[in-house]
């Protein structure tokens, strides 16, 4: 890597630019090898960020005296042979949905922009303890809702790769964060598609876990049947690290799954020569944009290399697939948004004539439009003489949905197909039609109704915009994904890509 | 499947949300939109199938009737608009 190993303590070793290709497994063993410190890591991280974010607007919060008191004390705990994590020294950013004790937790929403989390969620705790280093909180579509990251009180998010397009939502600026190599890694959060989306159209690596996976205990809750916190990286073997730390049964989470978390890595490198991959015909049908299409075909020819058999499967219930996951997430963010009344934290209007004009006027002002629109559609499909019709109706196609893949399951191993219709659209092209928006959820939200476990890794690029592949799981077979992702990641360089004014 | 300006009216009550009067037509057009969306999931008949709620098919776990939690209520009363001796204020509701 042309890494001079004599330095002085002044000096970092290690130029900015030569950083940014080294993973977080690489750099952990750098700094166990004091090849370079903690402090000098987050230092070159923070002058990156300082130099680039003004043009990405992917922070909301930049965190830089508690990232470097957390440097010091890291360096000092590796020195006195204290910690040996796997992630212990590795700065990280988190989307703002998280709570962060005594940090701004804003969930991208004016609704939130005075709240100081008073606790930490689980997952923060967890990377803390391993000695992971948070350096700020990251830019979002407004309480987890959209798909462009144009729905942030705190302003869009640029796409890395091309400035005037969207990064895809709702975790924009977790995605750009790691496109743009601003951290090794960030956790973002997918509901309907919000981790893999804006993986596929900045090139990088995201997983959205099965539900109950991990933790939900401090992640501000958008639907609750749906919602999962998950890493985005460069490569598999990183996402590897960060999942098993994050992973596990949270007695704080009554949704959290007691299943043991198996080592990620053990099985990352085994061979996937017989591994049976479906090719659903309802994602590869009208609506995908043909240039996406060859990329994630001439990526399944690479499967073949590695010896794997390709199979044509169905998911018929795929087109209701939109449909029902508008109803249920709208239902679900409409009863966990009734919180925020102005009364307990945050946003409350001015001069309030009374308790109702108070309740009325604080959440119309306190959050935007997307947010308004789904409050309104979850409390009609929730109200009486709808709730059949809608609610219920769409809970028993979300039963088919989740049929559909355990029968696909029963002839093959993963599920693979592209992760969005096109790359990523301009900002402001799809802002003030909501239903195009929704459309483009086609391929991630029936993985997100049945709780697989559903991976974007970058697998070429269209028109000069990054494409993702999507590898679908079956429950709880996170290692599986990652093998095969990494397999892929062995034999070809797409996820190591950088735009070149990042780099 | 239209939705009425009424229903909207309605429906932003239920919800809490003060819907400004230059909004209303905007809001009805785009909702009516998603809820023309959502009338596909009629195409098929699902009569006999029932309805998932929790995608494991997981039941609601519980733990013993104890008190594990610890009092924080001056903590948390700190992010309050308008807190006093330990209650939130708010305009008068009983006149």
């Amino acid at each position: 890597m042309g890494i001079d190993a004599t330095k002085s303590n002044d000096d970092s070793i290690v130029q900015s630019n030569e950083l940014i290709d080294i993973s977080a497994k690489e750099l952990h063993k750098m700094i166990y090898r004091s090849d370079i410190s903690v402090m000098e890591v987050v230092d070159i991280y923070l002058k990156r960020i300082e130099k680039f974010n003004p043009q990405l607007n992917a922070f909301i919060s930049l965190l830089k005296k508690e990232s470097i008191d957390k440097a010091i004390e890291i360096d000092n705990r590796i020195r006195k042979g204290d910690i040996d994590n796997i992630l212990a020294g590795i700065p990280y950013v988190l989307k703002d949905l998280y709570c962060t004790k005594g940090i701004l937790t804003s969930c991208g929403s004016k609704m939130l922009s005075n709240f100081i989390a008073p606790y930490d969620a689980t997952i923060y705790e967890k990377l803390a303890n391993a000695g992971a280093v948070l350096i700020g909180k990251a830019n979002m579509d407004e309480f987890a809702m959209g798909s462009s990251n144009e729905n942030s009180y705190y302003g869009p998010v640029a796409n890395p790769w091309d400035l005037s397009k969207v990064p895809g939502g709702s975790s924009g600026g977790s995605a750009a964060v790691v496109s743009a190599r601003l951290a090794p890694f960030s956790l973002g959060s997918d509901t309907g598609g919000s981790i893999r989306q804006p993986a596929s159209f900045c090139g990088i690596s995201g997983l959205k876990p099965t539900y109950g996976r991990v933790s939900r205990f401090g992640m501000t809750a958008f639907a609750s049947s749906l919602d999962q916190c998950g890493p985005m990286a460069v490569s598999a073997e990183d996402i590897a690290l960060i999942l098993q730390t994050i992973s596990g049964f949270d007695e704080k989470d009554s949704t959290s799954a007691d299943i043991p978390v198996p080592d990620y890595c053990k099985n990352i490198n085994d061979s996937i020569a017989g591994l049976k991959i479906g090719m659903p015909k309802e994602f590869f049908a009208e609506g995908l944009d043909p240039g996406v299409a060859k990329v994630i075909e001439q990526a399944l020819q690479e499967f073949k290399k590695l010896g794997a058999i390709i199979k044509e499967v169905e998911l018929p219930t795929t087109k209701l697939a939109i449909a029902a996951y508008y109803v249920i997430a709208s239902a679900e963010a409409s009863a966990n948004l009734s919180r925020f009344d102005g009364i307990r934290y945050g946003y409350r209007c001015s001069e309030p004539k009374n308790l109702l004009d108070l309740y009325e006027r604080t959440r119309w002002e306190g959050f935007g439009d997307e947010v308004k629109r789904r409050i309104m559609i979850g409390t009609y499909a929730l109200s009486a003489g709808y709730y059949d019709a809608y609610y219920i109706k769409a809970q028993k196609i979300r039963r088919l949905i989740k049929n559909d893949f355990i029968d696909a399951f029963k002839e093959i191993d993963v599920i693979m197909g592209p992760v969005s219709p096109t790359t990523a659209f301009n900002i402001g092209e799809k802002s003030n039609d909501p239903v195009a928006m929704y459309l483009a959820d086609i391929y991630t939200v029936p993985v997100s109704l049945a709780g697989l476990p559903g991976m974007s890794i970058p697998v070429g690029f269209s028109d000069g915009m990054p494409v993702g592949l999507q590898i679908v799981g079956n429950y709880f077979n996170e290692g599986k994904i990652l093998n095969i992702a990494h397999q892929f990641q062995s034999i070809t360089d797409w996820h190591l890509k950088i735009p070149s004014q990042f780099i | 499947m239209s939705i009425k300006k009424q229903e909207i009216l309605k429906v932003a009550h239920l919800a809490r949300l003060n819907i400004t009067t230059d909004r209303i037509e905007e809001y009805t057009e785009n909702i009516s939109n998603i809820l023309d969306l959502m009338a596909q999931m009629n195409q098929i008949n699902t009569d006999d199938v029932t309805p998932l709620s929790n995608p494991l098919d997981a039941v609601q776990r519980l733990r013993p009737d104890i008190v594990t939690e610890v009092n924080q209520r001056e903590l948390y009363q700190r992010l309050a608009a308008q807190a006093e001796e330990g209650l939130y204020l708010v305009p008068r509701v009983i006149e």
